[in-house]
C-alpha cells in the first residue's frame, strides 16, 4: 500500500487539495458497493495479516494420518492429502497473492506514471513512447508470460533461491506487461492539464520542469492513477493465479491461492472444498477491489457531480 | 477511409515485425537447449551435429532472417498449395517450420487443433454476445430497478470471478455432484446422429458456459454504459416528445447508436477469446490450441511457442485495425482522415 499512502501525504500538504480530497471521500462514500468492498477487502487483509498468529498451525506441517479431512474444530476448512492444514494454508496463500498483487501493482503504476507523464508533457517523446504503448498493448500478454516464466524460472531460482526467485519474476513480468492503460490514462490527464494556467504560472515564476511535473502535473493526476491502482491489483491477482493455476506460478512449497487451486483441482472428488476456499479467496477479493475501482471512478466522474 | 486503413496497415507492419523480433529475441536469449531431451548416451559432438542440424550454429539475426522468411513467405505458400492441391514453386522441397517435439510441420499441428478452439471458444464468445446485448438493453432500458441491480451484480461477479474458479466449481456441481455433463471434452467425438449431437452439446456445454459468462459481464456492462449515455441524448426527447413509441426508440433509435461502441469492442475482445481459452482448453481437457501452446511451452518445443504466439499477436494487431476501420465505418461522424 506504499502507493496508496504517498498521495494522502502530498495532497495534505496542499489545503486546497485537501478539500478536493474530502469531496471525493463524500461521494465514494455514497457508493454503497464500494464501501462494502472497502470493507471486505480490509477484512481480508487483517485475516491475512492476524490470522497466522491466531490459527497457529504451520501451513507446511504433514500430519499424513489425519489426510483428506473435512472441516473440524481442528482444521475449520479441512485438510490436504498429505495432511496439511488448509485454513494455514489459504492464510499463507493469501499473504502471498496480495502481496504479490500489490507490488506488481505499484512497478506498473510506477512505469504507467512515468511513461504517461513524460509522454504527455514532453513534446518530443510523445511519439515514440505512445508507439512503444501500443506495441506493448498488441503484445499476446498470456502466452508471453508463460513463455517468460518457464524460460527464465530455473536461472532466477538459482539466484535469489526458490521464493524470492519466482517472487521477483512473477512481479517483475506482471509489472511490465501491465503498464500500458495507467500511461494512456495520465497522458490524457497530462495533455489536458499541461495548458491550464497554474502551469502557465509556475513556467513563469522559474520553478524546473521536473518540479513542475513532481509538484503540479503529479498531484493532479493522481487521482486517475488510484482508479487504476485499485483495478491494477485485481488484474495482477488474477494474472498470477492464472499463471499458478497452469502450473507456471508459485511451486507448491510457497502456495498462493491460484497454486492452492490448481493442486486441489486434483482432488475434485475427495475434497472439493479444497478448490472453494483458494477460489473463493481470489473472487472476493478481485470483486471488493473491483467495486472500490467502480466507486472511486465513479467518485472522480465529473458528470456524476450531486445535482 | 480507405487512406485511413492504408496507413493503418502501413503502421501494423512494423509493429508486427519489432513484436516477431521480441518473440523470437526473448525464446533465443533464454537458456533452453532443443537436445535436453534426448538421451544422455549421446556423444556431444552428435549432440552438436544435431544442433547444427536445427539451424543453431547461425548467428542470431540470420536466424531471425530466415524464420522471416519461413514465417512470412514459405508457410503461406505451403498453406496456399495445400489448400489448391497445386504444386507451387516446387513445394515438395520447400522447408517447413516443424515442432521439435512431434517432428511435423506446426502448420499441420495448428491445423489439428483450431477446429477445437473454435467451435468451444468461439460459440461461448457468440454465446456471451446474444445473451449480453438484452441484458445489456434492459437494465439500461430499467435504470435501478431490480432487473437492472441484479444484472450489474451477476455481472460484476461474472467479471471479477476468474474462469479456472467458475470452470471448476462448474465441474464439481454439474460432473461431480450432479453428473449431467462431462468433464472431460472428448476430441475423438464425432457427430453422425441425433445421440452424438446431443453428447456432443453436452459435452460443449459446460466449457462454453464458462467462458460466456466471463464475456457476458464484460460485453453486458458494456451495452449497459453505452446506452445509457444515448438515453440522455437531445434526440430521444426529440423523438419522445414526437410521440415516437418508446419500444421504437429504445429497439431502433438508441440502439443502433449504442451498438457502435460495442461492436469495437467486441472486435476488439476476440483476440483475447484465444488467449483466454487457454486456461478454459486447461481445465475441460480440451485440446485446442491453448493446450498446443501449454503443452509446447512445458515441453520447450520452441518452433512451436514461436508461431503460436507469434499468430496471437497478429489476431490482437489484425483485430485492432478492424476495430478502428469498424468505427470510423459505423459512425459518419467519425472522420479520420
Amino acid at each position: 500500500m506504499t502507493d496508496a499512502s504517498q498521495p494522502d501525504m502530498q495532497l495534505e500538504t496542499l489545503p486546497q487539495e485537501r478539500s478536493r480530497a474530502m469531496q471525493l471521500w463524500g461521494r465514494f462514500r455514497d457508493h454503497k458497493g464500494g464501501i462494502i468492498g472497502a470493507a471486505v477487502f480490509l477484512i481480508i487483509i487483517i485475516a491475512v495479516t492476524i490470522g497466522p498468529y491466531i490459527h497457529t498451525i504451520d501451513p507446511q506441517f504433514l500430519d499424513i494420518r489425519s489426510k483428506n479431512q473435512g472441516p473440524s474444530m481442528l482444521h475449520p476448512f479441512g485438510t490436504d492429502n498429505l495432511g496439511r492444514d488448509m485454513l494455514a494454508q489459504v492464510l499463507a496463500g493469501g499473504r502471498l497473492s496480495l502481496s504479490v498483487g500489490m507490488v506488481a501493482m505499484a512497478l506498473s503504476l510506477f512505469l504507467g506514471t512515468v511513461v504517461g507523464l513524460l509522454s504527455g508533457y514532453i513534446k518530443w517523446l510523445d511519439g515514440p513512447l505512445m508507439r512503444l504503448t501500443d506495441l506493448f498493448l498488441a503484445l499476446p500478454l498470456l502466452p508471453l508470460l508463460l513463455v517468460i516464466i518457464m524460460l527464465f524460472r530455473e536461472t532466477l531460482r538459482a539466484i535469489f533461491g526458490p521464493e524470492t526467485g519466482i517472487f521477483i519474476l512473477i512481479v517483475f513480468v506482471i509489472g511490465i506487461t501491465s503498464w500500458m492503460h495507467t500511461a494512456r490514462i495520465v497522458r490524457g490527464d497530462v495533455l489536458s492539464i499541461k495548458n491550464q494556467e497554474f502551469i502557465l504560472a509556475a513556467k513563469s515564476g522559474g520553478t524546473r520542469e521536473y518540479n513542475i511535473i513532481l509538484r503540479h502535473l503529479l498531484p493532479n493526476v493522481m487521482s486517475s492513477i488510484m482508479v487504476s491502482a485499485t483495478l491494477g491489483i485485481a488484474t495482477a491477482i488474477i494474472t498470477e493465479s492464472a499463471l499458478s493455476f497452469l502450473g507456471l506460478g508459485f511451486p507448491s512449497d510457497f502456495p498462493t491461492w491460484g497454486r492452492l487451486l490448481y493442486d486441489g483441482a486434483n482432488f475434485l472428488q475427495i475434497t472439493p472444498s479444497r478448490v472453494l476456499w483458494p477460489g473463493l479467496a481470489i473472487s472476493l477479493t478481485v470483486l471488493s477491489v473491483n467495486y472500490m475501482g467502480d466507486a472511486f471512478r465513479d467518485a472522480l466522474d465529473p458528470h456524476k457531480v450531486k445535482h | 477511409m480507405l487512406n485511413y486503413t492504408l496507413r493503418r496497415l502501413m503502421f501494423a507492419i512494423p509493429t508486427l515485425l519489432v513484436i516477431s523480433f521480441i518473440i523470437f529475441a526473448l525464446l533465443d536469449l533464454a537458456p533452453n537447449d532443443p537436445t535436453g531431451n534426448l538421451p544422455l548416451t549421446i556423444p556431444p559432438e552428435v549432440r552438436e551435429q544435431i544442433r547444427q542440424s536445427l539451424g543453431l550454429g547461425d548467428p542470431f539475426l540470420i536466424r531471425y532472417l530466415k524464420w522471416l522468411h519461413q514465417f512470412f513467405v514459405n508457410e503461406p505458400l505451403n498453406i496456399l498449395s495445400q489448400i489448391t492441391g497445386a504444386d507451387i514453386f516446387e513445394s515438395a522441397d520447400r522447408l517447413r517450420i516443424r515442432s521439435w517435439a512431434t517432428r511435423s510441420p506446426v502448420v499441420d499441428l495448428i491445423v489439428q487443433r483450431m477446429p477445437q478452439t473454435l467451435w468451444v471458444v468461439g460459440m461461448s464468445y457468440v454465446v456471451g454476445i446474444l445473451i449480453a446485448i438484452p441484458i445489456g438493453i434492459i437494465s439500461a432500458h430499467k435504470q435501478y430497478s431490480i432487473f437492472d441491480q441484479l444484472g450489474t451484480f451477476v455481472s460484476m461477479i461474472g467479471f471479477s470471478v476468474p474462469t479456472f474458479f467458475t470452470g471448476v466449481l462448474l465441474i464439481v456441481i454439474f460432473s461431480v455432484k450432479l453428473h449431467w455433463f462431462p468433464s472431460i471434452y472428448d476430441t475423438n467425438h464425432k457427430v453422425t446422429d441425433w445421440s452424438s449431437l446431443v453428447f456432443q452439446i453436452r459435452q460443449m456445454f459446460l466449457p462454453v458456459m464458462v467462458l460466456a459468462l466471463y464475456n457476458t459481464s464484460q460485453i453486458s456492462r458494456f451495452v449497459r454504459a453505452s446506452m445509457l449515455e444515448n438515453l440522455n441524448q437531445d434526440y430521444v426527447r426529440t423523438a419522445r416528445a414526437k410521440g415516437v413509441k418508446e419500444k421504437t426508440i429504445l429497439l431502433v433509435h438508441v440502439l443502433r447508436n449504442s451498438l457502435i461502441p460495442v461492436v469495437t469492442v467486441i472486435a476488439l475482445g476476440v483476440p483475447t477469446v484465444f488467449s483466454g481459452a487457454i486456461i478454459t482448453e486447461q481445465i475441460f481437457r480440451v485440446n485446442g490450441l491453448g493446450q498446443l501452446l501449454i503443452t509446447s511451452i512445458q515441453g520447450g518445443d520452441i518452433p512451436v511457442v514461436q508461431t503460436l504466439t507469434f499468430i496471437f499477436a497478429v489476431l490482437i494487431v489484425l483485430f485492432n485495425l478492424i476495430a478502428d476501420v469498424l468505427y470510423g465505418v459505423l459512425d459518419p461522424r467519425i472522420r479520420y482522415d
